[in-house]
């Protein structure tokens, strides 16, 4: 068989194979192809053929397409298509970031293990016991244990009050309100004010820094990736975190 | 026994040919002795109480329960290996279903099951719980479809239940409650393994299950379990002889490690260790009493650096099995050398698999130093991001005796990165000097050369996984020339019809072959399929390739005839 150069076998991979029933491929036929430039893999389909899928976490039936070799990386690129089941642009966009599809060839069970420690930091109390749970712990002033919540459960600071007003509200003498905490978007006063009106307590999180804040006072998003632990503080230890 | 059986003309009176008979276990040599006689195949067939179904749809489960009546045990594997990482969609089948229902009237008496990439739902387990009186041991591996209330069933009705072995499956984790569902009347289990399950169970109730089942010598818990329970269960159960371990680190230390390490130092029967999950150099010492008496180690969820490592190596003379994270790396692959001179398998898996910033990982330098330290070496699963062919030819004739070499180099296509040529010929020196290569993975970039010298070279190779690899159909056909080959799965290689067709001959002895993202096309498949009745050609149809593609080609020998569970994208030609 003839021996084929680096710089042929090269070009090999640079060359889209065209698929074509009707030639049979033989060795010989390789400088044939190998003049043809295209791009693409070797046994990839040629670029108007390609597609490309939404690489969703844990889909089995969406995948990326790889479409360029490039200096031995692989990578992949959006295209358009009019299809209907065109993937939305954001997942996309993480998904062509050098991932070909069961590559390397990692079982989901390893793979999401892996992830789930990336996202813990080393120090932090936080656990995560599921890919999708934040679960941190809640403590309060006096009360004889500890609780935990899953900050994933809730979507806004006014749900998260009402839960941790169920939770606790053992442990007082029925100072929280009975009105519901009206909706409203975070604002620098603190919307577990109507929980918390007139009563001893303020609730407080640790950070990531290790810091000491009043909940409420960043976006709820913002809350929920930095919030390591909650305290639910007498408001007389609680001078000085903001408004009262 | 049924009298018509008994033959005057036989040697042996068939009662004492099936004694003798009922000795042989593996089922290459049963599947021997049947091919013998008429006699002996009957003999074999009544005496038969283990079966192995290698490729479910190969055969049919009335198939199988006509020919052996009297089944005890079943092992059943699904879909084709690659769904592993992605490449199968959902919904293509292997449903275990359909055996366990012909199982109900045929093996009433079934005492074992495991699966391995099989569908399984709630009611399967739910079915399998409730009509087989005597069921004792439940393996499930890689299989998805059921949920942890498929656990609660066989939790709550297997009164004699000794094994419930749940890995690394596509379940829905509803919760830990299935653990609570053991009854108190429950002390058979020996083997309980859920470390790949999420969510919290009760510790009180597995405790209290520890405790009584005194023949438990297998227990992997999850993550969730802290090093204080784990403290607690080790002195229920000193007689473990496999543990996996929850998590290994824990904010507050409670107690006295002391504690902890003389619990490690009581399990006397103790040989393999998994879990390790966060393992810190804080704690990780307590297992140090333990460790003389490991053959298997298993440190892949545990972060360790190249210290933390040797450190806990020089503990583990008798080490035999060792499975580690590339964290390590090459300093900490160099104390494997060093310390553990009986090493026979090594797999050494990503940290980070798709971000190559994060850290370097392991190299051809770790290879070579643990095959100089470990001749005794059999079995590697190594990823790494750089390899030479002179690494690899080392490794070969340091370990002659490599009997299952897989090596991923993570970026496909990636050539010798100091030579910068095809890793050809460390590949084929493996080959060469291994004479007992069974099983062969191969990565980097390969020319038809890496072909050539596997189809000439690897005369006992049974499994070959290919990707990004070969310049043209000659490569496949070259390997298809290994005599023993029994499962070839290919991906995005330049393998078209003619590749495929030139093994027309070998399909019908091979278990199955895989071809995804090559140039096959629909016309290639027809023409196989027409050419060898005895062949399933299967295509997996893509939403938006080709029409004339075909994609993913499945192709299997079957008794059974073509599938009639396939669903829509799955067209038999």
């Amino acid at each position: 068989m003839s021996s084929i150069s680096l710089k042929q076998h090269h070009n090999n991979m640079l060359s889209s194979q065209k698929m074509d029933q009707t030639k049979t491929t033989h060795n010989q036929d390789l400088n044939f192809k190998a003049t043809e430039l295209r791009l693409g893999l070797p046994g990839s389909e040629s670029p108007e053929r390609t597609t490309m899928k939404n690489m969703v976490a844990g889909a089995k039936r969406g995948f990326l397409e790889v479409d360029f070799v490039k200096n031995g990386e692989f990578f992949g690129e959006k295209k358009n298509h009019d299809s209907s089941k065109q993937p939305s642009d954001q997942d996309s966009v993480a998904a062509s970031k050098a991932q070909v599809v069961g590559w390397p060839p990692i079982r989901s069970f390893r793979k999401n293990s892996m992830a789930a420690k990336h996202t813990k930091n080393e120090d932090d109390p936080k656990e995560e016991t599921g890919s999708n749970c934040v679960y941190v712990k809640v403590s309060m002033d006096g009360a004889p244990y500890l609780r935990k919540v899953d900050l994933k459960m809730y979507s806004s600071y006014s749900d998260l009050s009402s839960a941790l007003e169920k939770m606790f509200s053992s442990f007082t003498l029925g100072q929280y309100g009975a009105n519901g905490v009206p909706a409203r978007k975070w604002s620098s006063e603190s919307p577990l004010m109507g929980l918390l009106n007139g009563s001893e307590y303020v609730l407080t999180y640790e950070d990531k820094d290790g810091d000491l804040m009043l909940v409420g006072d960043v976006p709820w998003d913002m809350f929920t990736g930095s919030c390591k632990r909650m305290r639910i503080m007498k408001s007389s230890d609680a001078i000085g975190l903001g408004k009262s | 026994m049924d009298p018509n059986k008994k033959r005057v003309d036989s040697l042996f009176p068939d009662e004492v040919l099936e004694r003798v008979l009922s000795l042989i276990t593996t089922h290459k040599d049963r599947s021997s002795i049947s091919l013998v006689s008429k006699s002996w195949y009957n003999a074999e067939r009544w005496s038969r109480r283990h079966v192995f179904i290698g490729n479910c749809y190969s055969v049919s489960p009335q198939i199988v329960a006509k020919r052996f009546p009297n089944i005890r045990s079943v092992t059943i594997k699904g879909k084709p290996r690659f769904s592993d990482f992605n490449l199968v969609p959902d919904d293509w089948g292997a449903d275990v279903f359909p055996w366990l229902s012909v199982f109900a009237t045929v093996y009433p008496f079934l005492e074992e099951l495991r699966l391995k990439r099989m569908v399984v739902s709630d009611e399967s387990l739910e079915f399998l719980a409730t009509k087989f009186v005597g069921f004792r041991n439940l393996s499930l591996m890689s299989c998805d479809g059921f949920s942890t209330d498929g656990l609660k069933a066989v939790a709550t009705h297997c009164k004699n239940l000794t094994e419930l072995d749940i890995q690394e499956n596509g379940i829905e984790d509803l919760g830990g409650h299935w653990l609570s569902c053991f009854p108190e009347s429950l002390t058979s289990l020996e083997i309980l393994n859920f470390a790949s399950l999420n969510s919290e169970v009760s510790f009180d109730a597995l405790e209290k299950l520890v405790s009584r089942c005194k023949s438990l010598r297998v227990l992997k818990v999850n993550r969730n379990i802290s090093l204080d329970q784990l403290q607690k269960l080790l002195l229920h159960a000193p007689q473990l002889m496999e543990l996996g371990t929850g998590t290994f680190m824990q904010e507050l230390v409670s107690g006295p490690l002391t504690e902890l390490k003389n619990a490690f130092s009581n399990c006397k029967n103790l040989l393999t260790l998994s879990g390790l999950w966060d393992a810190t150099p804080l704690y990780l010492p307590v297992i140090y009493p333990a460790c003389a008496r490991l053959t298997f180690l298993n440190l892949s969820y545990a972060t360790l650096r190249s210290v933390e490592l040797a450190n806990l190596l020089a503990h583990c003379k008798s080490l035999r099995r060792l499975w580690l994270l590339d964290t390590v790396g090459d300093k900490g692959l160099e104390a494997v050398g060093s310390c553990c001179p009986l090493l026979e398998e090594l797999r050494v898996f990503p940290a980070d698999p798709f971000d190559e910033e994060m850290n370097l990982g392991v190299t051809e330098v770790g290879f070579i130093s643990v095959s100089r330290g470990c001749p005794k070496l059999h079995y590697t699963l190594y990823f790494c991001r750089q390899m030479t062919n002179s690494a690899v030819v080392a490794v070969a004739q340091n370990c002659p005796d490599f009997t299952h070499f897989r090596l991923c180099i993570m970026t496909p296509g990636q050539p010798d990165y100091i030579t910068k040529e095809p890793m050809d010929e460390g590949f084929g020196a493996i080959v060469k000097t291994c004479t007992k290569i069974q099983r062969l993975a191969v990565s980097g970039l390969l020319t038809d050369r890496t072909f050539e010298y596997i189809g000439k070279y690897a005369k006992n190779l049974e499994t070959l996984s290919v990707a990004f690899a070969g310049s043209s159909d000659l490569g496949m056909e070259y390997v298809l020339g290994c005599p023993k080959l029994r499962k070839l799965e290919i991906r995005d290689c330049p393998f078209g019809n003619a590749a495929l067709l030139s093994g027309l001959m070998k399909y019908e002895s091979m278990r199955s072959l895989w071809m995804s993202a090559c140039n096959v096309t629909m016309n290639g498949c027809r023409v196989l399929a027409k050419q060898r009745p005895m062949l399933n050609v299967e295509v997996i149809k893509d939403e938006e390739s080709d029409d004339s593609q075909a994609h993913k080609v499945y192709v299997y020998r079957t008794v059974a005839g073509p599938r009639r569970d396939a669903p829509p994208f799955v067209l038999t030609l």
